[in-house]
């Protein structure tokens, strides 16, 4: 490879990324200090309205009042998010482990139809989903078929947000879920059988820590595109309870209140790094432990 | 083995499976179905037909939608592909590359990042520089999240071939570009092909951003498809979700089908 090729064929994918990633995020952070427009957009200034938003509203006579609605906005991404997580997790792992046990023909062609789902496109499966879960769909005619008498509505319900949650996000579970169980030794759960261990001994002793890397590494990738989530709150949830990334959306569209949307903006991606830096901290101490 | 079989399976792991895979494949079974709907209620059954998709074919908005979104995923595939398969090629063929985990880290980086603050980043970028042209504005926030997609297959086929073979190549006299182009292309290509459909799937699906960026004349299909779920469901709805489907679904079996043949050549 020539010396002038290995400066210029990186050239195209880091002018991509710093003009339209790097830079734009460094521009999200000014507007998030800028002041609002008289006609929506922003002008640039330092100012942190946008910040201050986000904890307090102005009272009757310009004093700050403290105000969760934010905070509570903000508290309920993370909840929806780690429930989401959560439902995958426990959902993933035995179907992981299942799939793990099969014939290695059997194993490619249900790895296969895990992933087979996750291509099709995104605002068809939560439409999907919709339809369902709404009126005189699926879900109430299965109850009514049980015995329900009056059909509680499924639709705009946070469990109707949290399936449609789960649906778009657990093949990113069950991939690297998979990936550990699979190159699980068997024999280490026979050990743990013939030492007297019973199943439930060997999946918490054995099989669980063992895959820990696949659980660590499955959560992360369900956990941020989840906290960042917009058409499963606005389709399933019905708009009425915000979430971070709706209430971002609002922002630049009907609300047309920039610097607050940056602001929001920002904290996200403050989370998601935050997540991101804490994992990495968590696989360095794990590569020392195993040197 | 059968008494070591019993031991490493668990009861009930089975059966869940099962309904797992059959609620994975629920929904997309259920508009199918309801595609086919003579009523003009969706979950009301009352006849088979085809006329729905009579009528979304022949729904011009729709169809413009569709044109927006093959354009742009068309061009975002190629410009992604590219740009992927170079930094692919420096990130995995030149030792001692200085930069190397920081630049496969800013490659990956839409993948890291929640879609919404980079949709968010892309608006008020484009808007403070005054690029109004729509579908520009589409392709080049495409292009930037679709390059991880077709990076990670291209590199893996880049890792996985020996370089005995381009080696080879340099020793009989072959110029760097002639090496590139009758050794390391043609044996990637499978790589290539999966990266590049791979980014037109991510275009072709993309809601966040293109929803955030729409202006007239640049709306997608999956954001048009966004406004009519709006207005109530409709079978002309499931008519469209399926085809869309149907394309989805040969893609990804074109592509892993693909992967598989390969990864079997080189083992």
């Amino acid at each position: 490879m020539s010396k002038g090729f290995r400066i210029w064929g990186l050239v195209p994918a880091w002018a991509l990324m710093l003009l339209t990633l790097i830079l734009p995020i460094f521009i999200v952070a000014g507007v998030s200090v800028g002041e609002r427009g008289a006609y929506g957009g922003f002008e640039w200034s330092f100012d942190l309205t946008a910040y201050r938003q986000i904890l307090f509203t102005l009272g009757w006579t310009d004093e700050l009042e403290f105000d969760p609605k934010y905070l509570i906005i903000i508290a309920r991404t993370l909840g929806y998010a780690a429930g989401a997580t959560a439902i995958s997790l426990l959902l993933a792992l035995p179907v992981a482990y299942w799939i793990s046990l099969q014939s290695a023909r059997d194993k490619a062609l249900l790895i296969y139809l895990v992933t087979l789902p996750f291509w099709v496109s995104m605002i068809v499966r939560v439409y999907a989903w919709l339809i369902i879960l709404g009126n005189d769909g699926m879900a109430e005619t299965v109850y009514r078929f049980f015995g329900g008498s009056d059909v509680p509505g499924f639709l705009f319900t946070p469990g109707a947000m949290l399936v449609g949650m789960v649906y778009s996000y657990i093949p990113l579970m069950i991939l690297p879920v998979y990936a550990a169980v699979e190159k699980l030794d068997p024999a280490l759960i026979e050990a743990s059988h013939d030492l007297y261990g019973s199943r439930w001994t060997a999946l918490r002793r054995v099989i669980i820590p063992l895959a820990s890397p696949g659980l660590v590494g499955g959560s992360i990738l369900v956990f941020v595109p989840c906290l960042g989530t917009v058409l499963e709150p606005m389709l399933l949830g019905g708009g009425r309870q915000l979430m971070m990334g709706t209430l971002i959306q609002n922002q630049f569209g009907g609300a047309r209140d920039w610097p607050f949307g940056a602001a929001i903006a920002m904290v996200l991606l403050v989370l998601v790094v935050l997540v991101l830096i804490l994992n990495a901290r968590r696989a360095t101490r794990q590569l020392e432990v195993q040197a | 083995m059968s008494a070591s079989r019993s031991v490493r399976h668990y009861p009930g792991f089975r059966l869940l499976s099962l309904v797992f895979f059959l609620w994975l494949y629920l929904p997309i079974g259920v508009v199918i179905f309801y595609s086919f709907n003579d009523n003009r209620l969706v979950s009301v059954w009352t006849g088979f037909s085809t006329k729905w998709y009579a009528t979304a074919l022949s729904n011009q908005s729709l169809m413009d939608a569709l044109e927006v979104s093959l354009v742009v995923a068309v061009l975002s595939m190629i410009f992604a592909t590219t740009i992927a398969l170079l930094a692919a090629l420096v990130l995995t063929r030149a030792p001692g590359l200085k930069f190397r985990r920081v630049s496969e880290t800013v490659v990956n980086l839409p993948l890291l990042l929640p879609e919404i603050v980079l949709a968010v980043a892309v608006l008020i970028l484009f808007s403070q520089i005054g690029l109004n042209n729509g579908m520009v504005r589409l392709v080049l926030a495409h292009t930037a999240f679709c390059t991880p997609f077709a990076f990670m297959p291209i590199r893996a086929r880049l890792q996985g071939m020996p370089l005995d073979f381009e080696e080879a190549a340099r020793d009989l006299y072959a110029a760097p570009f002639t090496v590139f182009r009758r050794v390391t292309l043609p044996m990637i290509m499978p790589g290539v092909f999966a990266g590049a459909m791979t980014a037109f799937v991510i275009s072709m699906d993309d809601f966040i951003t293109s929803n955030m960026l729409n202006s007239g004349g640049a709306t997608t299909l999956p954001v048009y498809i966004f406004s009519l779920i709006r207005q109530g469901t409709t079978p002309e709805l499931n008519a469209v979700s399926t085809l869309l489907i149907a394309a989805s679904l040969i893609l990804a079996t074109l592509v892993l089908v693909l992967n598989a043949r390969a990864m079997r050549r080189s083992a």
